[in-house]
């Protein structure tokens, strides 16, 4: 039996790996998405004080430590049974919303962009964020940082820090908004939306208007009909910061709608000795390995999930958009809500609508006059020591579950990050794409490369909660072996960009 | 750059530096090359020894890979700079030296709220699957720093480094000025964050410590002063004080002042010198034990408060020590 590794990491950065066997025919005989990697906050964090738990978490990654710090507060209100004053919950859900604004962009400019906007066929010396400034000039790179760089600046206001933010309090938020900074965002936020239709518009016009792109969406390379989940709020619409957690089947159909602390209820983890990151699925359904379809519990909670879930968005703009998408891919209406999209490569286009929806609300929420009251934080009183907070983590649910002695000292921990949702079907695009792409020992070499690795970048490849790798970083080596072990070939493509 | 056991925080506080990236990029080129995009091991290690101008590594060593690829780096780099809290002290996830690994094995694998495994199953550096061997890194008993495993040529503090304090190191490498000797901590000051806190300081004594929950502290005056344990005093300075900039205490991330080297013994000796355990005469042991007690009480977590980030990297080590 032949076995490909390919080897994003090449053993280098420890993140991820991938090992394709290959039968006697030389067809795909199993694939493995290997995760490497195991730092273990979840038995270092018992003893620690839970009201430091949101500068503790933000630690388990860099690139989306506010959905930590967020779904930790939120954990702490329930443990410390108190209820933040409005301003507080306004104030953290602008800071989450200039996140969105800056995590959505990283992603579609410097991971989905050298796919997209360059093309899935493009040499890979141009199939980078360089060529993507190539292709849409140095005027756009520049308005990419700027976009990060204002974002970052209101979370590092009214954060505390840019990264790995400091003021959630258990009740609350350290830090009011004053009149003046409250403009500021406001002006920011009107950018963001600027900025956010000018991106749909570049997607519009080199992707959705590009044959060769168009084709690859529409073939079953990327298609995958699994349940989806997501945060709904009181009307069904799409929610970051709180709401209901909402699971559809591959038809479209709710199978229930529940609220985060009962997670466990409704989700288990399956363990595999062959790598450190769990496999969450729905326990009703149950774990049947790595398949799709009704009778198995595996489900993605992306970008695109978050919308298939919701009957529509809260925000004008993203709404035009969202059902711009929804027609596009021919689906329609049943019981009020959108057919699924089980194309994965759509999670580019709806993390764009995100980011509309992302810039419109933070406009809404900077112009709220509540939001600039000094009352930002309830002091509590008798410590309940259970809580559970979640939110949507850009690249999906995000749980944090603690348990505390009557001193606020943590005995237990439990957290699904947002990635590790998406395991299982990251692993299932996976062997699709091999599958697909490697049929009797013919190894279609620069396609398998590219369209492998865009098997899990549509889950935003950062995989940052499970691998901690870089955005737009991702390198390649596949070593095509003999039974023995021998390299008969390697193909290499750098992750340059 | 190169990350081990991180978040990823650091590279993102690289990209932070804004346009100024694209100057880095211009002139670091070469160097970006193979750590940070051009990351096969295979091509590392066929390069000449000391080739690398510089690397950047980023997150403490956790697994066997990890140290494989530090001490690699170590050989092919002429300056290696341990870049952040990780590589310098071990960070956060430092604090995983309190527990056993076989703790960490099964409160992740074997007990919590959502885990279905009957058979008990945990990851296994070797497993054999129907079609051939899979293959994990070995995780190791304890966290180690960077320099524990390999000789270090600077330090660079922070969880993150702050963007301009990166800008400043880089712009210094750029402009080809005199570096500090070998095994300095750069990229910050060499006073502690008090230096860079604007809070009144009237060098009040304490009569309670307060947990950051308990009370609204007041916008002006120093944190420490009003009962919360404040790290700022035993922190080095550089981030700018950002955290009691929103009114909570600072947490150390920035690791000890210069010439400390143990920053939960800095701030356990400095809380000794504030705290007012009231008017002792009179008083027998026992009730002076008490009040200590119960001061020292209402701060029920030593280790996470003190050695928040420092644990794999100070004297105690954890319980690997």
């Amino acid at each position: 039996m032949k076995k490909i590794s390919i080897d994003p990491i090449t053993r280098l950065e420890g993140h991820g790996k991938i090992e394709i066997f290959l039968n006697d025919e030389g067809d795909v005989a199993n694939t493995y998405f290997q995760v490497p990697e195991l730092r273990g906050f979840e038995q270092f964090s018992v003893g620690r004080m839970a009201e430091d738990m949101p500068v503790i978490t933000n630690r388990i990654c860099g690139v989306c430590p506010e959905a930590h710090h967020m779904a930790s507060v939120k954990a702490l209100d329930m443990l410390f049974d108190v209820e933040p004053p409005p301003a507080a919950k306004k104030i953290r859900e602008l800071v989450y919303m200039a996140f969105y604004v800056t995590d959505h962009t990283t992603h579609f400019y410097a991971l989905g962009g050298p796919d997209f906007i360059v093309g899935p066929d493009a040499p890979p010396s141009e199939r980078n964020i360089l060529g993507v400034i190539k292709k849409v000039g140095l005027d756009v790179a520049r308005q990419v940082i700027d976009c990060r760089a204002r974002n970052h600046h209101v979370i590092e206001k009214l954060g505390g820090r840019g990264i790995h933010l400091a003021a959630g309090l258990p009740g609350g938020w350290s830090k009011s908004v004053s009149e003046e900074e409250r403009k500021e965002i406001e002006e920011i936020a009107k950018k963001n939306i600027d900025f956010a239709l000018f991106s749909l518009k570049i997607f519009d016009d080199i992707v959705l208007k590009d044959p060769v792109y168009l084709d690859l969406v529409a073939s079953d390379i990327y298609l995958h009909k699994t349940y989806y989940m997501g945060t709904v709020d009181e009307k069904n619409r799409v929610n970051f910061y709180d709401g209901m957690i909402r699971i559809t089947d591959p038809e479209g159909k709710e199978l229930v709608k529940y609220h985060p602390k009962d997670y466990a209820t409704h989700i288990a983890e399956h363990v595999e000795s062959w790598t450190y990151l769990k496999y969450p699925y729905i326990k009703k359904i149950g774990w049947k390995g790595f398949v799709d379809g009704m009778d198995s519990g595996v489900y993605a909670a992306s970008p695109l999930s978050r919308l298939n879930v919701s009957d529509s968005m809260s925000t004008p703009k993203a709404q035009e958009h969202f059902e711009r998408m929804y027609e596009t891919f021919g689906s329609r209406k049943v019981d009020g809500r959108y057919q699924p999209i089980h194309h994965r490569l759509a999670t580019h286009w709806a993390r764009l609508i995100e980011l509309l929806y992302a810039s419109e609300h933070m406009l809404e929420l900077a112009t709220d006059p509540e939001i600039t009251s000094p009352n930002v934080r309830t002091i509590p009183g008798k410590i309940k020591g259970k809580g559970i907070g979640s939110v949507e983590a850009p690249r999906g649910t995000l749980t944090h579950d603690y348990e505390s002695d009557e001193r606020g000292i943590l005995t237990k921990v439990n957290l699904i990050a947002g990635t590790t949702n998406n395991y299982a079907p990251m692993t299932m695009s996976i062997k699709r794409a091999a599958e697909k792409l490697i049929t009797k020992g013919k190894v279609v070499e620069e396609s398998l490369l590219n369209k492998i690795e865009m098997a899990f970048r549509l889950y935003d490849p950062c995989l940052s909660c499970a691998t901690h790798s870089m955005p737009g970083k991702m390198p390649l080596t596949v070593h095509l072996r003999k039974p023995d072990g021998e390299i008969i070939r390697t193909f290499k493509r750098d992750g340059q960009s | 750059m190169y990350w081990a056991a991180a978040c990823g925080g650091c590279e993102i506080a690289l990209v932070n530096i804004n346009e100024k990236i694209l100057d880095v990029d211009a002139a670091f080129d070469f160097i970006f090359c193979p750590c940070l995009i051009d990351t096969k091991k295979k091509d590392i290690e066929e390069m000449p020894d000391k080739s690398i101008a510089i690397t950047l590594f980023n997150g403490a060593i956790r697994t066997d890979e990890n140290q494989e690829m530090a001490c690699l780096l170590r050989k092919k780099s002429q300056f290696l700079i341990a870049f952040g809290s990780c590589a310098y002290e071990g960070c956060i996830p430092g604090l995983a030296n309190l527990s056993e690994k076989a703790d960490v094995m099964k409160t992740v694998y074997l007990d919590n709220a959502t885990i279905d495994n009957p058979s008990g199953i945990v990851p296994q550096t070797v497993t054999e699957a129907p079609e051939g061997a899979l293959r994990l890194p070995v995780f190791f008993d304890a966290v180690k720093t960077l320099s524990q495993v390999t000789d270090v040529d600077y330090f660079i503090p922070g969880c993150p480094p702050e963007p301009r304090q990166i800008w400043n190191v880089v712009e210094a490498l750029i402009s080809g000025k005199p570096m500090p000797p070998k095994g300095s901590v750069i990229g910050a000051g060499k006073s502690s964050v008090c230096e860079e806190c604007d809070r009144i300081k009237e060098d009040k004594k304490i009569k309670a410590l307060r947990r950051t929950y308990e009370f609204i502290p007041d916008v002006k005056q120093c944190l420490l002063e009003q009962g919360l344990i404040c790290m700022g005093i035993a922190t080095r300075d550089g981030c700018g004080a950002l955290c009691p900039k929103v009114n909570v205490p600072c947490t150390g991330c920035y690791g000890p002042p210069e010439g400390v080297p143990d920053q939960g013994a800095k701030m356990v000796g400095a809380l000794g010198s504030i705290i007012d355990i009231g008017d002792l005469k009179g008083l027998s042991e026992e009730e002076i034990d008490k009040r200590t007690d119960a001061i020292i009480d209402a701060v029920p977590d030593f280790a996470g408060t003190f050695y928040k980030y420092t644990l794999p990297g100070s004297i105690l080590r954890g319980r690997f020590s």
